[in-house]
């Protein structure tokens, strides 16, 4: 992605491009939608068969996918409507409370 | 087609970061059309909606390619003028003639059945190479949950209110696919986020193809049907076993089943949505039973039609006609004809 | 060497040959009269293979616009056509391409609006889309409808500018009316109009783009309206660099406010498009028994030439405004809330009187625009005495 949109909160009208148009594709990234979400879907790679319907289904792109094979969560972007749960046949993923998992995340950092 | 884990390796299309809700239908149905481009490059448009707004709120947009959106009745007529320029500018010399890009446009219900007919129906008779897209979720549901054209028998919406006077939307929903179909376009066919194979080889199928092509696909809207946010695939696998959503495809005028297996009572699907809840109130048996005798015609209908279609070719092998005539194809594509004047 | 073929042409033709000297990529467009003309003249030479045009016979005016959005988005030089229904119907569109800052050229064949209906001249139609953001031109004669035309896509697709342009010729009058028109050849116009190199195009996948984004929060919306408001200030001196520069290949002169008489006229009259001869006409005569009248007519509506129209009436003594489109309810029409503003701005204090005439085609007739000047003379008393209304109709039973 090459054009720079960091700092656009205090763009004048003058550095706004054309029309609003934006300068690139996939924008979005930059939105983290992470912080929406209540729950989280963990992922078990023991369970995993490597179907890849998860990825398939996920409203947010927010699999991860290298080589045809799944590598994790896109938690940046995830919103946590564990869609992907619902669909996994091997209950390879399931859901935890948004809160616990940052307690866990904060006894893993320390 | 390619399967599952060849799929995984086509570029992304439609990036993380928008802000439709989490278990959003409308995503799953873009993601999984799109990869029917395979690689070649694609651009996209959108009537104003849900998908529209919440993948393009500025700087943000989630469209990987080029992207366009102009007013909520539009996105054919839009895109037809997109596809216009890229005949015109080849013709011109201005881009090289070898280039390949595919066209999408993508409208929900209310933007397709209702307000963007109009534009449709012209788009597809002028001949336009692109695929439009209806991801159907029965609603207006950008602003808040309204009946459209599309929205079922007795649901209700914040427009087909349930009271004591009126037991949600009275009127049965239009046959938006039918109607496509006899613009007599290379491909039309109704496909469901839940049966991704089936959806994902009708999109590679109709953007291989040169000309107009439609899909409409099932896209639940977990908040406007009242089910939880896990349960938008779940729910249209539902929508797809009751014979409430039948897959089919029709090419070339011939129509054809692409899923028949399962059979379950329309109770299957209304039960768990929210929007149906007064169905189920002792007294209101009757409604369910017209609910279900409506989807058991109208898969009669789409049963005759593709019985009729074997008649049709039948009809057209005694008279020695072709399915599909190469002057045809090729005044669609804009190709020169021999022509003396 | 510009080579010049005189002919007997319509407003409509006169469009439609601009129109092919361009050579659009994409013309989408919809038939209603009085513009019809100008589509089946085009559709003549796509078929005849005259033009590299990709002809797009749309099915209603909003999917003209529409496709005309989609187009020019995609880099292609696109121009339309449409008149009265047809602009109201592509209303909303006319915002969008705007807004979205696509440099389309559309022909305008001023007509009234419903109801009732009527498919005669008047500005109705195109003064509704005044605060659309598009650029506007009124010819006065099938002439300044070629020139207008050809103009109207350095000044469109001018890196300062990037705006839609509209130039409007009135219905039948100047649309139907056949005039003697001079065609500049081919070639000399294909250099002056010159090819349209977009900086973005939809169709450059390397470098994709999303169009008409949602810029529903940060403010992004009142920025990218000032934004446009900025290239319809810069807008006006490269209509008048174009103008200059097709004036010295033409030999036509072009004004964006035309002026006769006002050197010393102390009454006058404002005016725009078809009616501008009739009181010119009528000025000349009453100037050749030393009565001091003169005319000004608006060749440029959007941006609208303030300083120039000051200038022009900074010796006027009495001023007499006359519209062609109503504003039911309104203080004045629209010409004249537009000079009242420019005056009140410029402190000039001269009496304005505002004038409805012409609607849906009524004859305007030199006896008409002979009154107006002769109210004029009286108007300063008129108006203390409270005996002049907020508008005044003119050629009505």
């Amino acid at each position: 992605m090459s054009w720079d949109y960091s700092g656009n909160e205090k763009w004048t009208w003058d550095q706004i491009p054309l029309g609003a148009m934006t300068l690139d594709g996939g924008t979005a990234t930059g939105h983290k939608t992470g912080d929406w979400r209540v729950q989280r879907p963990i992922w078990d790679t023991e369970k995993c068969k490597q179907c890849l319907i998860c990825w398939m289904h996920c409203p947010d792109s927010s699999i991860k996918v290298a080589e045809q094979k799944m590598c994790g969560i896109d938690y940046e972007h995830c919103k946590g409507c564990g869609v992907c749960v619902v669909a996994c046949p091997f209950g390879a993923l399931s859901m935890i409370s948004e809160n616990d998992a940052r307690e866990l995340d904060e006894k893993e950092v320390q | 087609m390619a399967n599952i884990k060849q799929l995984s390796e086509l570029p992304q299309r439609l990036s993380p970061g928008h802000s439709m809700c989490g278990g959003c239908g409308a995503t799953i149905a873009v993601r999984q059309v799109l990869m029917g481009a395979g690689k070649t490059p694609v651009v996209c448009g959108a009537a104003t909606g849900c998908l529209e707004v919440s993948t393009t709120t500025f700087p943000f947009t989630s469209w990987e390619g080029g992207f366009i959106h102009s007013t909520f009745e539009s996105a054919a007529a839009t895109m037809s003028g997109v596809e216009a320029a890229f005949r015109g500018l080849k013709r011109a010399g201005k881009i090289p003639a070898d280039k390949k890009i595919k066209f999408v446009a993508f409208g929900g219900d209310g933007g397709t059945y209702d307000i963007g007919l109009q534009a449709l129906s012209g788009a597809l008779e002028r001949g336009h190479d692109f695929l439009y897209v209806c991801y159907d979720n029965g609603a207006y549901m950008n602003t808040g949950i309204q009946r459209s054209g599309a929205t079922p028998y007795s649901a209700w919406t914040t427009t087909s209110e349930v009271g004591n006077a009126v037991p949600g939307k009275r009127h049965f929903e239009k046959d938006l696919t039918s109607i496509v179909a006899a613009h007599h376009i290379p491909y039309a066919a109704q496909a469901s986020i839940s049966n991704w194979n089936d959806l994902v080889t009708k999109a590679t199928k109709a953007m291989d193809i040169d000309g107009p092509t439609f899909l409409n696909v099932l896209a639940p809207c977990p908040r406007g049907w009242r089910v939880p946010f896990d349960q938008a695939v779940e729910i249209a696998k539902l929508g797809v076993a009751t014979n409430y959503w039948p897959l089919y495809e029709v090419e070339n005028d011939v129509w054809k089943l692409t899923e028949n297996r399962r059979k379950l009572p329309i109770e299957d699907f209304l039960q768990p949505q929210g929007r149906f809840r007064h169905l189920f109130k002792p007294g209101n048996e009757h409604l369910i039973k017209e609910f279900q005798t409506n989807v058991d015609r109208h898969y009669a209908y789409i049963q005759a039609r593709v019985e009729g279609s074997k008649v049709y070719q039948q009809k057209l092998e005694e008279a020695g006609l072709p399915l599909v005539s190469d002057d045809a194809l090729a005044m669609q594509s804009g190709s020169k004809l021999p022509f003396q004047q | 060497m510009a080579e010049v073929t005189v002919l007997a042409g319509s407003g409509d033709q006169m469009v439609a040959e601009a129109f092919r000297q361009a050579n659009p990529d994409v013309l989408p467009v919809y038939p209603i009269t009085p513009q019809t003309i100008i589509v089946e003249e085009f559709d003549k030479f796509v078929a005849e293979g005259r033009v590299h045009t990709e002809f797009v016979p749309v099915e209603s005016e909003h999917s003209a616009m529409a496709a005309a959005i989609g187009a020019s988005a995609a880099g292609a030089r696109t121009v339309t056509a449409t008149a009265s229904q047809g602009l109201a119907y592509m209303w909303e569109q006319l915002y969008v391409a705007a807004g979205m800052r696509l440099p389309i050229v559309m022909a305008n064949a001023n007509r009234a609006l419903s109801a009732p209906i009527n498919i005669h001249g008047d500005h109705s139609d195109i003064l509704g889309a005044r605060d659309s953001g598009w650029i506007m031109y009124f010819a006065e004669n099938a002439q300044e409808a070629y020139d207008d035309t050809l103009m109207a896509f350095r000044v469109a697709e001018h890196p300062d500018v990037m705006l839609p342009v509209a130039t409007t010729l009135d219905g039948f009058i100047t649309s139907h009316a056949l005039e003697r028109c001079e065609l500049m050849d081919d070639e000399t116009v294909a250099a002056f109009v010159g090819e349209y190199k977009p900086e973005h195009s939809l169709l450059d996948t390397d470098n994709p783009n999303s169009y008409g984004m949602f810029a529903n929060l940060g403010n992004f919306y009142m920025e990218t309206k000032l934004a446009q408001r900025k290239a319809m200030e810069k807008a006006m001196p490269v209509i008048k660099a174009v103008g200059e520069e097709w004036e010295a290949i033409s030999g036509r002169p072009f004004d964006v406010v035309k002026t006769f008489g006002t050197e010393d006229a102390e009454r006058v009259i404002v005016v725009m498009g078809s009616s501008t001869g009739n009181c010119r006409a009528v000025a000349k005569t009453l100037r050749e028994v030393g009565e001091k009248v003169g005319v000004v007519s608006l060749r440029v509506f959007r941006p609208f030439p303030a300083e120039e129209l000051a200038a022009a009436l900074k010796n006027a003594k009495a001023i007499a405004v006359m519209d062609r489109a109503e504003t039911v309810g309104g203080e004045g029409g629209p010409l004249w809330q537009e000079v009242s503003a420019c005056l009140h701005a410029a402190g000039n204090t001269a009496p304005v009187r505002d004038y409805m005439y012409g609607l849906g085609g009524a004859d305007v007739t030199l006896e008409l625009i002979n009154d107006i000047f002769s109210d004029l003379k009286t108007l300063e008393a008129d108006k203390a005495a409270g005996t002049v209304p907020a508008v005044t109709y003119k050629g009505n039973r």
